[in-house]
């Protein structure tokens, strides 16, 4: 086991090296004029463009100076250092400041799903053909054909202007109740998704093998259904659930955008809207670091669900 | 047995969620307005709070609470002094600024002239990278501060006569340089700013001091919020509210349903999305006022199709620009038939004459007879919004003078920039302006001059750039407006441009504020604003 994670951890190096080596290039090769892009409309001045350009090694182009630029930035990364935004402030800051509010919305939109999908989904599961399993079917796929982009709003409409029952906005210091509708939104997607795995993967096990032996056996169905049925079928919720940290944490833009939220997917949209390089590349090689560490905890965490899982 | 374990089940997570929900309400000091009742207002993350480095409505409007212009303008757009006591000169060339006496900056600090000189120097000095660098070249010596290793750090037009008096002397005179001086780049630094002479201290921008009617309460929140407080040794006139929050939003629908639940005290711009339900939504807390942005189509010179005057007059008379303003804009703005704006001193109704008015039949007959394209191209970019105007503007052009047109959408406004500038074809194009200060020149400098600013359509006229210059020498203000008249008669001629809509602020606050006042540049009136009893 030991092994194992060292030969995962390993990987992750050449991963990650990998991976910003790719955002810098698409970065880099989709840069149209950054200086006018921060300016937006309004006039850039001769001196103000000379001082941006030799900042930033703006002028450094074609192949040659893609790898300048690449080397340079990873020479900094190396000593801890992200580099400045063309606004120019530090990336590391920026990060500082937008990941402990992502990372908490994440944690509250992956608690709405575990705890409001996986156990409607074992009823479900349990129930097959009830009123409850083609309600919650029904209700599931609602939620599924309704995007974020008009689901956010709506709720922010109804239940924090109409009715008052949340506060609309949560802004960049927000309490857990601030965040709570915004997690709630956010998660709405991963909790239809994770009811349904849950009980497609209860119902199959439910009629397994070891499930009738067990029922033979004289066991209690509540022991049967927790104990037996519940270890195997969270297998593929677990898959599914530790990829979905990954995409909470960055597919937020447009939740965190409503909810006036500046977290990692406001930075990283403000950093493509305005070309800002260093930005993009900070946040995305932080992505890649949670995909990878939370990519490494599920399979980890299939060795302790399934004893038959073992990795050498 | 069923229906109990199913309610067990339910209930389990529901009780969990409950329980969280109640200690998360128990906690909170509330996210909003709640605590110390200062007054809110929308603002979206400055890039810079530095006065010579800050051109953007945001940050503007943090520093007009800050720090207090030398001239503000009365409700005809003209200068009156506010931290200065007398602005002179006898040929427009040499001026002498008096300042009044008892500004202090809020470190205590009593504001110097050099304090001016300091500050302006910095910001003329081209190595120090500032956005309103342009805004100095009009000062003697400006060209000696310029280039990569500048040859001075001081320009040579600025010379401190006594603390409170100093001289500057132009390159070219120029009329208009009392007015000038309202821009955010003329205020003052306070010597705590500098660690060196000549050298800004990093942290000065986080907690920016100034001379106006509020300081810092702590640093600037990046991403947040930027608090300030009542400032009582000002010697102006007192703000009437203790705090004020610059709210930070990425959205401004998410400010307006803050505004809409009372959870934010000002939103400076209603979003475009809400306009047609905002009225009702708001009642008299919906509100306009004038403000100065132009918004006009710009043809390139060097696509041939549009050469002939006449083919922009024709396009320009095919626009039902009521219709439009009506229909698109909910009113919101108006219609431009000017090429100036309308709360400028000078300003005619009118200028484009004929060519202004919609009369699709004489379009028609005027675009066959000078033969424009067959095709007509309105580049836009697609993040501002613009697409449903483009749209209705084309649909006009189609009906009424019976060709092909349609919207092109570019990411964003300097991809648009960058195609211009590779002589790229893009047709016609969207551009807006706003002033930076109210006077004729500022549109027609910029906008219309041969080497304008904003000219990125490479209009050119010799005659139309001398009467600019004569008028911006001119010896006093009615013969530059006159001159500034002639000139824009010009344009009506070559039509360079087809005016389309003046903008105007559109604005909402809360319940719990009043007197909410919005100047020409889309900034609140800190001072006047405030709290509803």
């Amino acid at each position: 086991m030991f092994r194992y994670i060292l030969r995962r951890l390993l990987q992750m190096v050449l991963a990650f090296f990998g991976t910003t080596l790719i955002v810098y290039a698409l970065m880099f090769a989709g840069q149209g004029d950054p200086i006018q892009a921060l300016a937006g409309e309004r006039p850039v001045t001769a001196a103000q463009r000379a001082y941006l350009t030799e900042k930033y090694h703006l002028d450094a182009t074609g192949v040659g100076g893609f790898f300048y630029r690449y080397f340079d930035y990873v020479k900094s990364l190396l000593q801890g250092d992200l580099g400045q935004s063309l606004t120019g402030r530090q990336i590391g800051d920026i990060l500082q400041a937008a990941w402990p509010v992502t990372l908490k919305l994440a944690l509250i939109a992956l608690a709405v799903a575990i705890i409001f999908g996986v156990s409607a989904g074992v009823v479900a599961g349990i129930r097959r053909a009830s009123i409850f399993d083609n309600s919650t079917l029904v209700l599931t796929l609602l939620v599924l054909g309704i995007p974020t982009i008009v689901l956010a709003p709506l709720a922010q409409y109804f239940l924090g202007v109409k009715w008052q029952l949340f506060p609309p906005t949560a802004g960049s210091q927000p309490t857990f109740y601030a965040l709570l509708l915004p997690g709630i939104v956010l998660g709405s997607l991963s909790l239809a998704t994770a009811l349904r795995l849950t009980r497609t993967s209860v119902a199959e096990n439910l009629r397994a093998d070891y499930v009738r032996t067990a029922r033979s056996k004289g066991l209690v169905k509540r022991r049967i259904v927790t104990v037996h049925v519940l270890r195997n079928s969270l297998i593929p919720v677990v898959t599914f659930l530790g990829v979905e940290l990954g995409n909470l944490m960055s597919g937020a833009i447009i939740t965190e955008g409503v909810f006036n939220i500046p977290g990692v997917g406001f930075n990283l949209f403000r950093g493509i809207r305005t070309e800002d390089g260093p930005l993009v590349v900070g946040i995305v090689s932080v992505l890649v670091v949670v995909y990878l560490v939370s990519n490494l905890v599920v399979d980890v965490l299939y060795a302790v669900l399934d004893p038959r899982i073992r990795y050498e | 047995m069923r229906v109990r374990r199913l309610a067990a089940w339910t209930a389990l997570p529901l009780a969990v969620t409950l329980g969280l929900a109640a200690c998360g309400s128990g906690g909170d000091g509330g996210s909003g307005g709640s605590g110390n009742s200062a007054v809110s207002i929308q603002i979206g993350e400055p890039k810079h709070l530095v006065p010579t480095n800050t051109t953007e409505t945001a940050g503007a409007q943090v520093l007009t609470g800050l720090f207090s212009p030398l001239v503000d303008y009365d409700a005809q757009n003209k200068p009156y002094e506010v931290a200065a006591q007398s602005i002179t000169s006898s040929d427009n060339k040499v001026w002498t600024i008096k300042l009044k006496d008892g500004f202090t900056f809020h470190n205590g600090q009593k504001v110097t002239s050099e304090d001016y000189i300091n500050a302006w120097n910095y910001g003329a000095y081209a190595p120090n990278g500032q956005d309103s660098n342009y805004f100095f070249e009009k000062i003697a010596g400006y060209p000696d501060l310029q280039g990569k290793e500048p040859k001075a750090k001081e320009m040579t037009g600025l010379k401190k006569v006594d603390d409170l008096t100093f001289t500057v002397t132009l390159a070219e005179p120029y009329i208009d340089f009392r007015t000038m001086l309202g821009y955010t780049a003329f205020y003052p630094m306070p010597e705590a700013a500098f660690s060196a002479p000549g050298v800004l201290k990093d942290s000065y921008e986080q907690a920016p001091i100034g001379q106006g009617p509020f300081k810092m309460k702590g640093t600037w929140q990046h991403d947040s919020k930027i608090d300030v407080e009542r400032y009582d040794a000002y010697p102006g006139e007192k703000a009437k509210v203790q705090n004020i929050e610059f709210r930070i939003y990425q959205q401004l629908t998410a400010a307006y349903a803050d505004v809409l639940a009372d959870n934010l005290d000002v939103l400076p711009t209603i979003p475009s999305e809400s306009l047609s339900t905002a009225p009702t939504d708001l009642g008299d807390r919906y509100q306009t006022s004038p403000m100065s942005s132009f918004q006009f189509l710009a043809f390139p010179t060097f696509d041939k199709d549009y050469a002939n005057p006449d083919v922009r007059k024709a396009i320009s008379m095919a626009i039902d620009r009521d219709e439009i303003t009506k229909s698109v804009f909910k009113g919101s703005q108006q219609s431009a038939r000017s090429f100036v704006s309308p709360v400028l001193p000078g300003y005619r109704e009118n200028t484009a004459g004929k060519a202004g008015e919609f009369n699709p039949t004489e379009a028609k007959k005027l675009y066959q007879a000078a033969g424009g394209p067959k095709k007509i191209v309105i580049s836009y970019n697609g993040d501002g919004g613009h697409k449903d105007w483009v749209d209705a503007t084309v649909n006009q052009l189609k009906a009424n003078l019976g060709v092909d047109a349609v919207g092109v959408a570019e990411p964003k406004f300097a991809d648009l920039l960058t195609k211009v500038e590779k002589k790229t074809p893009v047709g016609a194009f969207r551009m807006g302006w706003v002033m930076d200060y109210p006077t004729m020149e500022d549109y027609l400098g910029p906008l219309y001059s041969t080497n304008g600013s904003s000219n990125y359509y490479g209009y050119s006229n010799p005659e139309f750039d001398k009467l600019v210059k004569e008028g911006s020498a001119a010896k006093t203000q009615d013969e530059a407006i006159a001159k500034y008249q002639q000139a824009e008669d010009i344009l009506a001629k070559d039509m360079p441009v087809i005016p389309l809509r003046f903008g105007e602020n559109v604005f909402g606050h809360s319940s719990k504020v009043k007197n909410v006042q919005m100047d020409l540049f889309q900034r609140v009136n800190l001072v006047k604003i405030e709290a509803a009893s």
